[in-house]
């Protein structure tokens, strides 16, 4: 099974380089952005066939390693 | 005194820290990351530099690695537990001092020397400092914007568990003085018990005239009073 996890960074957490994509991408002419944020994104293959048991690592291993809880919160996609 | 320096693969201040602890006679061991055992020690530095490469997060894999349960165990037994830059970086991503360390705010490396206030000096590392000290040590980090909820950062200020914050030259703590956005001005903190100590500056590289300040040795001289 593929999981997909996205990690952004919590909306009280300044995000320097999201700023500086949203001021390039206004620079660049698109003037109706109004706010970009930066992420990381993970591909997990995993041999596990149960749905629930996939989501229960999935959660665990964003919690455990992928994530820092005070800075970060993420999303998981079964795929 | 013995101290252990604990080794990752992409640590490059691991020699600097033992120079400098041997400079002061504490009886150094290096410790590479893959071991279980800590070797008998009064003191554990985690030293600076780019553990693995700082992949994932910074400090984020050297806190997973297979010697940090035994470092763990050190600090909650009473040990003294010292990290330095990646050090403080590894520290925050073991929880053993709370918050984050963010990207600086301006995104830039920073390599320079900055003056720091000492506004804890009750504390084993800092003895020998006089509280509201102004002390110069090297900075050099590109993720040492130090981020914490309003909470814990009240909680920090409330128990004295502030360290050292970013000053000027006079003493003036505020943005401008500021290099990397930390809240507060926050430089280095300690948990509660005061055992373990983070903190982004390098001490190890103020020990000597020839490195533009001495400031550093005060803290070594403190650990062997």
């Amino acid at each position: 099974m593929k999981i997909s996890a996205i990690v952004t960074l919590k909306d009280d957490v300044l995000d320097p380089q999201g700023k500086v994509v949203n001021q390039t991408l206004k620079n660049m002419g698109y003037t109706n952005i109004t706010n970009v944020r930066q992420g990381k994104y993970f591909e997990i293959e995993l041999n596990e066939s149960n749905e629930e048991k996939a989501k229960k690592t999935a959660h665990e291993i964003c919690k455990k390693l992928l994530i820092n809880t005070v800075i970060e919160d993420y999303k998981i996609y079964l795929k | 005194m013995k101290s252990s320096v604990i080794v990752f693969p992409g640590s490059n201040c691991d020699r600097d820290i033992a120079v400098a602890l041997d400079k002061f006679n504490i009886k150094n061991q290096m410790v590479w990351h893959d071991e279980t055992d800590l070797p008998k020690s009064d003191l554990v530095v985690l030293p600076g530099g780019f553990s693995f490469g700082d992949y994932l997060r910074t400090g984020c894999i050297a806190s997973k690695s297979k010697i940090i349960k035994s470092v763990i165990d050190h600090a909650s037994k009473g040990g003294l537990l010292l990290g330095i830059c990646n050090g403080f970086q590894i520290l925050i991503e073991t929880s053993l001092l709370p918050g984050a360390l963010l990207r600086n705010k301006k995104l830039k490396f920073i390599s320079k020397n900055v003056y720091l206030k000492v506004t804890n000096s009750n504390n084993i590392f800092c003895l020998g400092y006089k509280k509201k000290d102004i002390i110069k040590f090297p900075i050099a980090h590109n993720e040492g914007n130090y981020f914490a909820k309003n909470d814990i950062i009240k909680n920090l200020e409330d128990k004295n568990l502030i360290a050292f914050k970013y000053c000027d030259n006079k003493g003036v703590i505020n943005i401008h003085s500021n290099p990397n956005g930390s809240s507060n001005n926050i430089a280095g903190i300690l948990n509660k018990n005061k055992n373990v100590l983070g903190l982004m500056p390098h001490p190890e590289r103020a020990i000597d005239p020839l490195l533009s300040s001495i400031d550093g040795s005060i803290m070594f001289k403190s650990l062997i009073q």
